[in-house]
């Protein structure tokens, strides 16, 4: 396995919390991996510090074999590493179109190409159909579909999505899978921190289980729920999976 | 609507023409304080610095060393961007953003008017006067009759207004729309927003300083506390935030608003003496489009066509939206 993404010893204290703590893993190209963990466990602060919007206390990581702990967020991001956030940010008084030629614009100025490249982030996602509308008119499904799709239009190798589908049904849930599923196919590798477990264990092919900021396990979906530490800490002793 | 400010020039009397010429260096002046606020996001309290700057580029060139204020303004564009652009760099580099780059602002502007009060050479408190204007147009030397600028200033809001079209839709405009509304949400999308910031205010402030330079010939003197001062600055952002904040046409409908209905208050308060009518209007007008029309006039003007079924498409340019 070659990794495109490696993490090592990060760690990431704020003030006295120790928010992510000496955390290792490493993600496979074109691979799913979902990071894992109760609230407060660190699978945001760990993204930040993946996407470079913030700084190890210490620790690396390596994107294609490159340190980029300490680059800013749009370096990162043209490197090959888009994110989405946990908080849907659509950009207001720009319809969906708009708000997905945004990314494009990281590796072209030509708006048309930007244009074209939007109608296909948004084709990927299906959200083609409401191109022209505004952002206030959408769905909480379809605006973190919209999130997902401004992110692509970047051009990643790398796709970070932070609870994509934290609030939605179990229709639009499947839907987003099946929309995940899809954008592994063509090669893309994905690291997303999910709660659901039940769609963590559909779609994801690794899994990082977090708690108080460190790793506890590490291995596949049915591995990881059979593990007594996850199953204390996280899923509770009821779980079946 | 350009074919009727045209005719405005070309027939009215005097007083309507130079009050005219005033509104269309103010819809100039308040589109570059509009380009860097309501699309790049930045505000300035202290655009009165670049257009100072401007103002004194042609003044000084053309006063002291009769050279045509052609150069003049190109001159002021460079200093007035260069200005802008190192002010933009050490504020964003030192993390001193949003609000307190507007105060950083404000002390520039109070900085340069304090040092050109004292600055003998471009005529200090006393100013710089251009030579008196002739009837004869002279391209060269920009001189001419009152409706002779009348056009020049028209052009200049045209191209003010076009320029700002032309941005908008240029993948600049998308990328600072998107700085404008979440800074950390365009960084994740590869908006290097750190240089698109000072871009924005370079542009800004090059294109409020060929406004003041103009602005300067019309008027025929310059005085540090009136072109360079806090009153200013506050002039050339009313029109902007009146008309409808980072929409093309906000600063003409502000500008033909605020502008003579400050003239008018004023001739008004003058015959009635009462002195200050015009500051009380001014106040009273800004605070009934804050109450009833906080985005401007503008797009409350294109609601009201939108809901009366005007085919407003045809005649009016579309507010930003997706082509397709």
């Amino acid at each position: 396995m070659t990794s495109l993404l490696e993490v090592r010893n990060l760690s990431r204290s704020f003030g006295g919390l120790v928010a992510v703590n000496n955390v290792s893993f490493a993600l496979g190209a074109g691979q799913i991996t979902a990071l894992i963990g109760p609230n407060g466990a660190g699978k945001t602060t760990c993204f930040n510090l993946v996407a470079g919007a913030m700084r190890p206390t210490s620790g690396q990581v390596f994107f294609e074999a490159r340190r980029i702990e300490n680059t800013p967020p749009e370096a990162v991001c043209r490197m090959g590493i888009a994110r989405t956030f946990q908080i849907v940010r659509p950009m207001r008084d720009m319809s969906v179109l708009e708000n997905a030629m945004v990314g494009a614009f990281s590796w072209t100025s030509s708006v048309g190409e930007a244009r074209s490249k939007a109608y296909e982030s948004l084709e990927s996602v299906g959200l083609a159909g409401k191109a022209n509308a505004s952002t206030d008119q959408l769905t909480l499904s379809d605006r973190k579909m919209l999130e997902t799709a401004k992110a692509l239009s970047t051009r990643p190798k790398l796709l970070l999505l932070d609870e994509v589908m934290a609030g939605l049904r179990p229709t639009e849930a499947a839907s987003v899978v099946r929309v995940l599923r899809r954008l592994a196919e063509t090669g893309l590798t994905i690291l997303l921190v999910e709660h659901v477990m039940r769609i963590v264990m559909e779609v994801a092919s690794r899994v990082v289980v977090l708690h108080h900021g460190a790793k506890i396990a590490e291995g596949s979906p049915a591995e990881v729920v059979a593990d007594p530490k996850v199953l204390e800490s996280y899923l509770g002793t009821g779980f079946h999976a | 609507m350009f074919v009727i400010l045209a005719l405005v020039g070309a027939l009215s009397n005097p007083y309507l023409v130079s009050l005219m010429t005033i509104v269309l260096l103010f819809t100039f002046l308040g589109q570059s304080w509009n380009l860097m606020l309501g699309i790049g996001g930045q505000l300035s309290i202290g655009h009165a610095l670049f257009v100072g700057l401007g103002a004194y580029s042609v003044g000084v060139l053309d006063v002291k060393f009769g050279i045509s204020p052609w150069i003049g303004l190109l001159l002021g564009m460079f200093v007035a961007g260069s200005v802008g652009a190192v002010l933009a760099w050490l504020s964003f580099r030192f993390e001193v953003r949003g609000i307190y780059f507007a105060l950083l602002t404000i002390a520039a502007a109070e900085f340069a008017r304090i040092m050109f009060s004292g600055w003998e050479f471009v005529g200090a408190m006393q100013g710089l006067f251009f030579p008196a204007p002739t009837n004869a147009m002279d391209m060269a030397m920009l001189r001419g009759d009152a409706r002779f600028y009348y056009f020049v200033a028209l052009a200049l809001a045209a191209l003010g207004i076009a320029g700002t079209e032309l941005i908008s839709r240029s993948y600049l405009g998308y990328v600072w729309r998107a700085m404008r509304d979440d800074e950390q949400a365009a960084r994740a999308l590869g908006v290097r927003t750190f240089r698109h910031k000072i871009l924005v205010i370079a542009i800004s402030a090059a294109a409020a300083a060929v406004g003041g330079g103009v602005l300067a010939l019309v008027q025929g003197s310059i005085f540090p506390d009136s072109i360079m001062g806090m009153g200013l600055s506050v002039d050339v952002l009313v029109g902007p935030v009146v008309g409808g904040l980072g929409t093309t046409f906000g600063p003409l409908v502000g500008s033909l608003t605020v502008i003579p209905l400050n003239h008018a208050m004023s001739a008004l308060g003058d015959s009635l003496r009462i002195p200050g009518l015009n500051n009380i209007a001014y106040g009273v007008v800004l605070i009934l489009v804050v109450w009833f029309l906080p985005d401007g006039i503008w797009p409350a003007i294109v609601r009201l066509c939108k809901a009366i079924q005007v085919p407003w498409r045809v005649w009016l340019p579309q507010p930003r939206k997706a082509e397709e």
